[in-house]
């Protein structure tokens, strides 16, 4: 879980940065957006470098839902018998929503892709024109993608806030301090990353993107 | 005092089992849990019914023989606590507290209250020892251990081996369990000899006894009766990982 | 021959086993004249253990690794979880590491001497001597004892000692020596050379041509009663400090493994030899189902107190100092509040019994521990004793750093046991009996941190080394489960259970063990006469009459049943105590924790009589006319020669 974690919370962050992208402009952003397309060329033909990404993505991805799902069932035969009585749990919330937030958020990634990679649930549907497909779809009378998006996000944000943590003890932090260090470096990149990411549907939504 | 407690009534490893309210009367506040336990039972043998079968021993906290998940709680409300060392004080008159056992598909309940927790024993064979045969040691001033090692060793080495962590865990986990034996073996010089067979076998021994994989929610510790901290886990995996670099 | 209502008087008994001699070299000459058993027949030979405390956990691990095959057999759920794990203290060990004059022979006296001379020299040398090789053991199993900055084992003294020479691991000590005990068990059970039987309990001996060779075990959680058998038999099965109810002891302790096998013929010895522990938290109410120990190395930095007046009930806070009685300082001057068990008990109770005591009932003296952090600093005190104050707190729901706290005497170790010869072999050929169980080293008094020493010598070091010289002699023939004796022995099993479950009285098993225990401390308590004594046997005996006829016992046989185990460890403690009164009563002396008010000086001392009660009572058990018979074993002292224990 830690280490294809590790993979998703790296890109997670890359993309977030090329979104701030769209504060600089529509061509900028557009710009971008192709540059993605041509990285590695001429070395490479074209599209052939974000293929790869998407493959090490995708593998990322599986592997980590593969382990969430041998963990899960593994609970699951560990527990047979459910406690009668069982208050909420007393760690954090973000420690004991990991699988549904899991599931949320692998929800959001889908529609997320048929909405701005594919644009088949986008407004323009555009692929050459990002820019114009990010502004339809965060108009401000579509607001309810605004916050399905910022729901999604903040499910990314709690999903983060333990994972970074948990996968710093899985691959070996164990001293008191580190522990404390962890939990803020977790929470501050969770922080980080949804402020990132809010930014634009909002900027988009609240008419400061045009 | 009066209470009323609901408590899981299962005749054997077979039964159903189902939660059964039973009123207390007069308790007083200086009683343990379990004392009021024995006084519920004293009027339940006289009333002909069977009384409530749970594992207890030295009642002072050490022995990890009491067992009891109270109000959802493993070893009840109070932190750092086994069942044993609770007391009626911690509860108010007429408040329903519902006691159940240890669940995990590795604990099997043998009867009422009682889980079957060999499951620890067999992590502890696989490697939770320093193989040191009568008579051979050395003389004990051989080996210094700095005072920080030692200390932090036997802190870890206080786990009571109650299995209170596997019952509070989500997942049904055993990790904090091993982690504490690894961190005690694994900080003494005596120790390092074995160091890397011993999380390889105990971690494979807890996966065959049908414990949960750990996704360090925490929850072990925070029932941990004797305050075993979840950075352990973390030692844990920092050895299993070199064990395995090593293979 | 005396002859009277409560014993007979039979032939004296000798230790054949010990070797003779200039003492230091006993236990060396005894190991090699011991016969040896070939490492290739050792795997041909079994042994039984009853018990998986220090002793029997030590000796299970030590014999296996030996070679020889083991089946242990243990009460709890776990072999981890024998009470030996509820030892706080600490164990000696004449190390010397603190070059403050400390010797294998200073270990030895101080041993004799804490003992009242009632203990044999020859044992407690061999004890002495092996205490170093134990801490050695310990070490290298890795049991994280404290140390000092520099990495070195720290030490700290015992109450009663004047050097430092006790090892601990925090107030943990016990559980972290046993733990050892337990993995290296654990190991052994990896390796197969262990059949661990964990929720068995002994409820017979099996005696074949006159040599132990089995038991009768019933499974706890289903049960069935099956006969086991072995070349030879140990019982580790501790102490009987529950025969008073309310003691230190886990509620599981019991006598059963000794008494079923004092009934086939082992001698019981010094039954009455119990000890006091001065430092436990007073009881709370009729519903107080155990006693909780606390430390004794509390009143290395606490000081006892009562008020001087009686019936004084202001706060300990609100009086002042001077009229405050600083009784073990004032009577003991030179020891002061460190002065050995029995006497720091016997002092409480005279305190409270002159109607000085404190807290409910007036059952309680305070252990104040204001000066101690006034001079160290509370941080200090905290660092020394956290988890001790914790556990009060969590108890009595005070705060011992403002209050002070309130401790009272407690039941809480059996210096008495089955009596066994310098090879730690009873009276029945082939049956061994090491620790708490045994009545070996310990004397009329057990000097703090000396338990788990013993446990652990016998164990690691002496059981091993002794139990080859009975079994180079075996392989036994194999016994045949419908022989006689099995047979009987099963019956006598199976019927005493069918027996117990047909009463179905208006008494629970709990309410007899409370009113034995009631007897026992006001009669066999603290202080003993011989009218109380006389008295006590007389309510035993007619409670057992009751028990046989009142017990209700719910359920069945063939389950789970914990008032069924308990019923039969209840019906033994009641035969045990009948035999400990007689015990109290035949021994008209005071001698370490058995102080006869008949027998004191003038200002209170315990007084001894050396010229009519230098030995070891045995007792053998008699059925035929319910008296038991008394064995003498003169005990001689040619290193510590008796004198009056004086701490003053």
């Amino acid at each position: 879980m830690a280490a294809s974690g590790i993979v998703l919370v790296g890109f997670l962050y890359a993309h977030a940065a090329g979104n701030l992208k769209i504060f600089l402009g529509n061509e900028d952003f557009d710009h971008y957006a192709h540059w993605l397309r041509t990285i590695g060329t001429p070395l490479l033909p074209d599209v052939w470098f974000l293929w790869i990404m998407r493959v090490g993505l995708l593998v990322a991805i599986v592997a980590h839902i593969w382990s969430a799902t041998v963990l899960t069932v593994r609970a699951k035969r560990a527990r047979p018998v459910k406690y009668a009585h069982r208050p909420k749990v007393q760690g954090s919330y973000a420690a004991r929503t990991m699988r549904w937030g899991g599931v949320i958020v692998l929800l959001f990634i889908i529609y997320h892709l048929l909405d701005l990679t594919t644009g088949h649930l986008n407004p323009v549907g555009d692929s050459t024109r990002p820019h114009a497909n990010v502004i339809a779809d965060f108009a401000a009378d579509r607001w309810y993608v605004t916050l399905f998006y910022t729901v999604s996000i903040l499910a990314v944000g709690f999903h983060l806030r333990h994972g970074i943590f948990s996968a710093a003890r899985t691959l070996g932090q164990q001293t008191d301090r580190g522990e404390k260090r962890a939990k803020v470096i977790a929470l501050v990149m969770a922080v980080v990353l949804v402020a990132m990411y809010l930014s634009v549907p909002f900027a988009v939504t609240t008419g400061l993107v045009k | 005092m009066d209470i009323q407690v609901r408590v899981w009534r299962q005749s054997g490893p077979t039964d159903k089992g189902r939660m059964v309210a039973y009123d207390v009367k007069d308790i007083s506040p200086d009683a343990s849990f379990l004392e009021m336990i024995d006084v519920l039972n004293e009027k339940l043998i006289l009333d002909g019914d069977d009384p409530i079968a749970f594992d207890h021993d030295c009642r002072e906290g050490i022995c990890g023989a009491c067992s009891m998940v109270i109000n959802g709680v493993a070893h009840g409300p109070e932190k750092a606590t086994t069942t044993c060392q609770l007391h009626m004080r911690k509860f108010k008159d007429g408040d329903v507290i519902d006691v159940e056992p240890w669940r995990a598909a590795a604990f099997p309940v043998i009867k009422d209250l009682i889980v079957d927790r060999s499951a620890f024993d067999e992590i502890i064979q696989a490697g939770g020892y320093i193989t040191a045969p009568t008579g051979t040691a050395p003389e004990a001033h051989a080996a210094p251990v700095p005072k920080k090692d030692a200390d932090a060793a036997f802190e870890a080495a206080t786990c009571i081996g109650c299995g209170a962590c596997v019952a509070a865990c989500p997942n049904g986990s055993s990790m904090l369990f091993t982690a504490a034996k690894i961190t005690h073996l694994g900080l003494m010089p005596q120790g390092q000899p074995e160091r890397e067979s011993r999380v390889l076998d105990m971690l494979q021994a807890q996966d065959d006894a049908g414990f949960g994989g750990c996704t360090n929610m925490g929850e072990c510790a925070q029932v941990c009766p004797k305050g075993i901290p979840l950075s352990l886990i973390g030692r844990l995996n920092s050895d299993y990982r070199k064990a395995l670099s090593k293979r | 021959m005396i002859m009277n209502d409560f014993w007979t008087e039979g032939d004296p008994i000798v230790d054949k086993a010990a070797p003779d001699g200039p003492v230091e070299t006993r236990w060396e000459r005894r190991k090699f004249s011991a016969k040896l058993v070939n490492p290739a027949n050792r795997r041909k030979l079994t042994v039984i253990i009853v018990g998986t405390g220090l002793a029997g956990g030590s000796a299970a691990a030590t014999l296996a690794e030996a070679g020889y095959h083991v089946k242990s057999y243990c009460y709890q759920d776990s072999p981890r979880r024998a009470h030996s794990i509820a030892a706080q203290g600490g164990i000696n060990a004449a190390k010397n590491y603190r070059n403050d004059g400390d010797s294998v022979h200073r270990l030895f006296y101080d041993t004799v001497k804490g003992g009242d001379f009632r203990a044999r020299e020859s044992n407690v040398y061999r004890l002495a001597q092996v205490s170093v090789n134990i801490i050695d053991q310990c070490v290298a199993q890795g049991v994280p004892f404290a140390r000092e900055y520099g990495g070195l084992l720290d030490n700290r003294s015992f109450g009663g000692t004047q050097v430092s020479r006790t090892f601990y691991a925090r107030g943990q000590t016990g559980q972290q020596l046993l733990l050892g005990a337990y993995q290296a068990m654990e190991r052994q059970i990896g390796l197969g050379n262990i059949e661990m039987n964990a929720r068995h309990e002994m409820l017979e001996l099996i005696i074949v041509d006159g040599k132990a060779r089995g038991i009768v075990v019933r499974d706890m959680v289903t049960g069935e009663i099956s006969t086991e058998f072995a070349d030879a038999v140990v019982l580790a099965s501790g102490g009987y400090g529950n025969v008073f109810f309310l003691s230190t002891n886990a509620k599981g302790c019991n006598v059963t493994a000794s008494w079923r096998a004092h009934r086939k013929g082992a001698l019981f010895a010094n039954p009455c030899y119990t000890q006091i522990h001065p430092t436990c938290i007073p009881e709370s109410g009729s519903h107080q189902s155990k006693l909780t120990l606390m430390s004794e190395s509390l009143r290395n930095d606490g000081r006892v107190w009562v008020p001087k007046a009686q019936k004084d009930t202001r706060k300990a806070a609100d009086i002042p100092e001077d009229e405050r009685d600083y009784y073990l300082e004032r009577i003991y001057p030179s020891f002061g509040n460190l002065v050995p068990r029995d006497i720091a008990s016997r002092a409480a109770k005279n305190v409270c019994d002159e109607g000085r005591g404190v807290g409910p009932g007036g059952l309680g003296v305070y252990l104040d521990f204001a000066d101690a952090i006034s001079r160290l600093g509370r941080k200090a005190v905290e660092a020394k004793y956290g988890n001790l104050f914790e556990m009060y707190e969590r108890i009595t729901g005070e705060d011992p750093y403002e209050t002070p706290m309130r401790i009272y005497p407690a039941v809480h170790y059996t210096m008495g046991g089955l009596w066994v010869d310098y090879d730690l072999q009873s009276t029945i050929p082939g049956l061994f009996v090491v620790g708490e169980a045994n009545f070996s080293d310990h004397g009329a008094n057990r000097l703090g941190a000396s338990a788990l020493m013993q446990g652990l010598a016998d164990g690691y070091f002496v059981l091993p080394n002794t139990i080859s010289n009975y079994l180079a002699s075996g392989p036994f023939p194999k016994i045949d489960e419908s022989r006689e004796e099995v047979v009987e022995a099963r019956t006598q099993v199976e019927d005493r259970i069918a027996k117990l479950l047909s009463i179905d009285g208006d008494r629970t098993v709990d309410s007899f063990h409370r009113e034995l225990g009631h007897i026992m401390w006001e009669y066999c308590g603290m202080e003993r006469t011989e009218e109380g004594l006389t008295k006590a046997v007389g309510l035993i005996r007619a409670l057992k009459e009751e028990f046989w006829t009142r017990v209700k016992v719910p359920g069945k046989g063939e389950e789970l049943n914990q008032n069924l185990e308990k019923a039969g460890r209840v019906a033994d403690f009641i035969e045990l105590g009948e035999l400990m009164c007689i015990d109290a009563l035949h021994r008209r002396e005071s001698c370490g924790g058995h102080f006869r008010a008949e027998s004191q000086s003038p200002d209170g001392e315990a007084q001894r009589n050396d010229d009519e009660f230098s030995y070891a009572a045995a007792w053998e058990y008699f059925a035929a006319d319910g008296k038991p018979t008394l064995h003498k074993e003169e005990l001689t002292f040619e290193y510590v020669h008796p004198s009056t224990r004086s701490y003053k």
